[in-house]
């Protein structure tokens, strides 16, 4: 039996191809990379008038088939048959913006020379009303000599007919290549006067609003009034789930407990699989909200406008504005950070954005800076309204973030040389995204954590539990201490002994890899296992921490924890998005570098004090 | 190239036209950029005879500009737009 058909639906960027995508195929898509490139590969069905099965391909937004990025390059070879991997496409949809035809007129005639069996989308054709404009889809299809039919992918209207015209074109219709002018910009802007039947003198709208949100002062408060209300949301609106994930993972833990004996089943099921998976899903909500807002800034059409406020700031540590989102939502996880960093054209400034992306304080350091600044740091005002605690963890933050200017400006100078940063980009109309499109993109983000990063993770929550479990520790002996992980902590230890590090710290070292906050629950649990007497173990763990480690070591350990990589979810979605090893042990190995100096010089320098 | 037209005269550099002003492009020096720029440029339209204007500026040294260049608003950077000569619409 013959394959499906192969249609490549393409077009210009901003010119509503993946609305029109999800539009004709529904939510059920496959979501995955082009082999060999971080480009992302959408495929999904839709079926003609007459039934028959099509096999759709969403491809990267082009501006022309002489590539300017990897995206365009990947768009260019799938269609002319050349990328291994992709079979060429038996027919072309080309979606065009019926208000910007000059511009996308250029590529769509590129793309009629391939001489491919095509019906062209004239897309948010409501928007070229808006703005005034009239376009005459009959005028454009005798000029193109193929199908022009009007649709508004976000509202869903001109599929059925677009499935028709596909209809006509793939079965039986005879494509015939035409001649690709010499002056394809030229005969662009022709065949765009020569369609459009009215114009009107109307002002824009997003030229309106833009007078605001682009204003030199407004502008900026706006986005940072908006950046506080997206990360109000995601500590907000997270609580309530948390709280459900982690008492659902709680009831599930103590069923297991009750239905299987004591045993190395049940520990692996309740402290490894269960304790793992619930490590996981809980960053979930946080993630999810993050990306709403992501999802809606780029479906708006504002996310340009923050990179283009925020472009001159960004360029001083050789990063351009479009790193700018992506940074700021690793202050609540690197994960969906660094999953945005696709955004970015330029590979030199993407590759340096994944690599400081860890710096930025994520949610997870705050348990662990919360316990030990209320263990060790006097709660005591150092200027009127100014908390000394209040300011410790404020420095972390500055600590975090002028860590990431400086590693970006430094790795823009060694291993990601190359041109400048780049900042060239379309500010596309403002337009309200459909419910629809947002819903499945952030279906779709979240699979892609649960499975790349919770794979990983559950795999070294097992190990993990593994290690500290076996050899099971005889009578009279403490498990951590017996078990391989106390003998891999012993290990650690001399490693980590010159920056002031004692045994508790390396053994909870290893399980905060897992995720940061795990650290917490790793002391709490070396603690509770040596508690000898009653008394002392009505002692909460702030009190005993503060009694037992010296002050020196504490900020060391404050310091190791602004820079060290300790996430196994961070490190897999960098092998993803660097599509390979060399990139996620690049970064792991200089963080931790970072980390050990960090924490090292503040050791010493507070022994040198007398603190 | 050296034959210089009555209109250059009036010639400038678009990084120079003030915000909101119309101006036709006269030139595009296409070797001040790298390659990657110079194609991002054409792809958006850049090319001579086009009608520009600059909308916005950014809040920090009125860098980038946001620019009307043809039906679309682009963001280029002043290093970038100072390779672009247009002569002001009257």
């Amino acid at each position: 039996m013959n394959p499906a058909p192969l249609v490549a639906v393409v077009g210009n960027p901003n010119a509503g191809k993946s609305a029109l995508f999800n539009a004709l195929t529904g939510a059920r898509q496959k979501v995955g990379n082009y082999p060999g490139v971080t480009v992302e590969r959408k495929s999904g069905r839709t079926a003609l008038t007459d039934g028959r099965p099509v096999e759709l391909v969403d491809l990267p937004g082009a501006y022309g088939l002489d590539p300017s990025s990897p995206d365009e390059a990947v768009t260019r070879d799938v269609l002319t048959g050349r990328f291994a991997g992709e079979r060429k496409p038996d027919g072309l949809l080309i979606v065009l913006d019926a208000s910007n035809l000059d511009n996308h007129l250029r590529f769509a005639l590129q793309l009629l020379g391939l001489g491919l069996p095509t019906v062209v989308a004239l897309n948010m054709i409501d928007m070229a009303r808006r703005d005034g404009l009239e376009v005459s889809a009959e005028r454009l299809s005798a000029e193109l000599g193929v199908p022009v039919i009007e649709t508004i992918a976000v509202r869903r209207k001109g599929m059925d007919e677009l499935r028709a015209g596909l209809q006509q074109q793939l079965v039986g219709a005879r494509a015939v290549a035409r001649a690709v002018p010499d002056n394809v910009a030229r005969e662009a802007r022709r065949i765009a006067a020569a369609s459009i039947v009215n114009e009107a003198p109307v002002r824009r709208w997003s030229h309106r609003l833009d007078r605001f949100l682009l204003h030199p002062v407004a502008g900026p408060l706006i986005l940072a009034a908006i950046m506080f209300v997206m990360f109000q949301a995601v500590f907000a609106w997270s609580e309530a789930p948390i709280g459900w994930i982690e008492s659902g993972m709680a009831a599930l833990a103590d069923t297991v407990t009750r239905l299987l004996p004591a045993g190395a089943l049940r520990s692996l099921l309740v402290d490894g699989v269960i304790g793992g998976v619930g490590s996981v899903v809980v960053f979930l909500p946080q993630i999810l909200i993050l990306f709403l807002f992501i999802l809606l800034l780029e479906g708006t059409g504002y996310m340009v406008r923050a990179a283009f406020l925020m472009d001159r700031l960004m360029s001083r540590a050789g990063l351009s504005g479009r790193a700018f989102i992506p940074l700021l939502s690793s202050f609540a996880c690197a994960v969906p950070g660094i999953m945005a960093t696709r955004t970015i054209d330029n590979e030199k400034d993407r590759l340096t954005t994944i690599l400081v992306a860890p710096l930025m304080t994520c949610s997870a350091r705050l348990p662990v800076y919360t316990l030990i600044i209320a263990a060790f740091i006097p709660h005591r005002d150092i200027l009127p309204g100014v908390n000394l605690q209040g300011a410790v963890m404020f420095g972390l933050y500055l600590a975090g973030i002028f860590g990431a200017l400086g590693a970006a400006l430094l790795l823009r100078k060694t291993v990601a040389r190359g041109a400048s940063s780049f900042f060239m980009m379309e500010l596309p109309k403002y337009q309200l995204p459909a419910f629809g499109d947002i819903a499945l993109g952030l279906w779709q983000r979240a699979v892609i954590f649960l499975k790349r990063a919770g794979g990983i993770i559950m795999l070294t929550t097992v190990a993990l539990w593994a290690l500290a479990s076996f050899p099971a520790a005889g009578p009279g002996q403490k498990q951590s201490e017996v078990s391989i992980a106390g003998k891999i902590a012993s290990g650690i230890e001399v490693v980590v002994k010159p920056i002031g590090f004692n045994h508790d710290i390396a053994l909870a070292l290893l399980p905060s890899m897992a995720a940061r906050e795990v650290a917490v629950s790793a002391i709490a649990t070396v603690y509770a296992i040596d508690q000898a007497d009653e008394a002392q173990a009505g002692q909460t763990l702030v009190q005993r921490l503060g009694g037992s480690w010296p002050l020196p070591t504490a900020l060391a350990f404050l310091a190791w924890f602004v820079f060290a990589p300790q996430c196994i979810s961070t490190i897999a979605v960098t092998r993803r998005e660097t599509n390979g090893w060399k990139w996620p042990l690049f970064m792991v190995g200089y963080l931790f570098g970072l980390a050990y100096v960090a924490a090292g010089a503040t050791y010493w320098t507070a022994v040198a004090l007398g603190l | 190239m050296t034959a210089i037209s009555p209109a250059s005269a009036f010639a400038l550099p678009l990084d120079e036209l003030r915000l909101g002003r119309r101006a036709r492009i006269q030139l595009v020096d296409w070797t001040a950029l790298e390659e990657s720029e110079a194609c991002r440029l054409r792809h958006f339209g850049f090319d001579e005879g086009v009608m520009v204007e600059p909308l916005h500026s950014g809040p920090v040294g009125r860098d980038p500009l946001a620019v009307r260049v043809g039906r679309m608003t682009v963001a280029i950077r002043r290093t970038h737009a100072r390779a672009v000569r247009v002569v002001p619409a009257a």
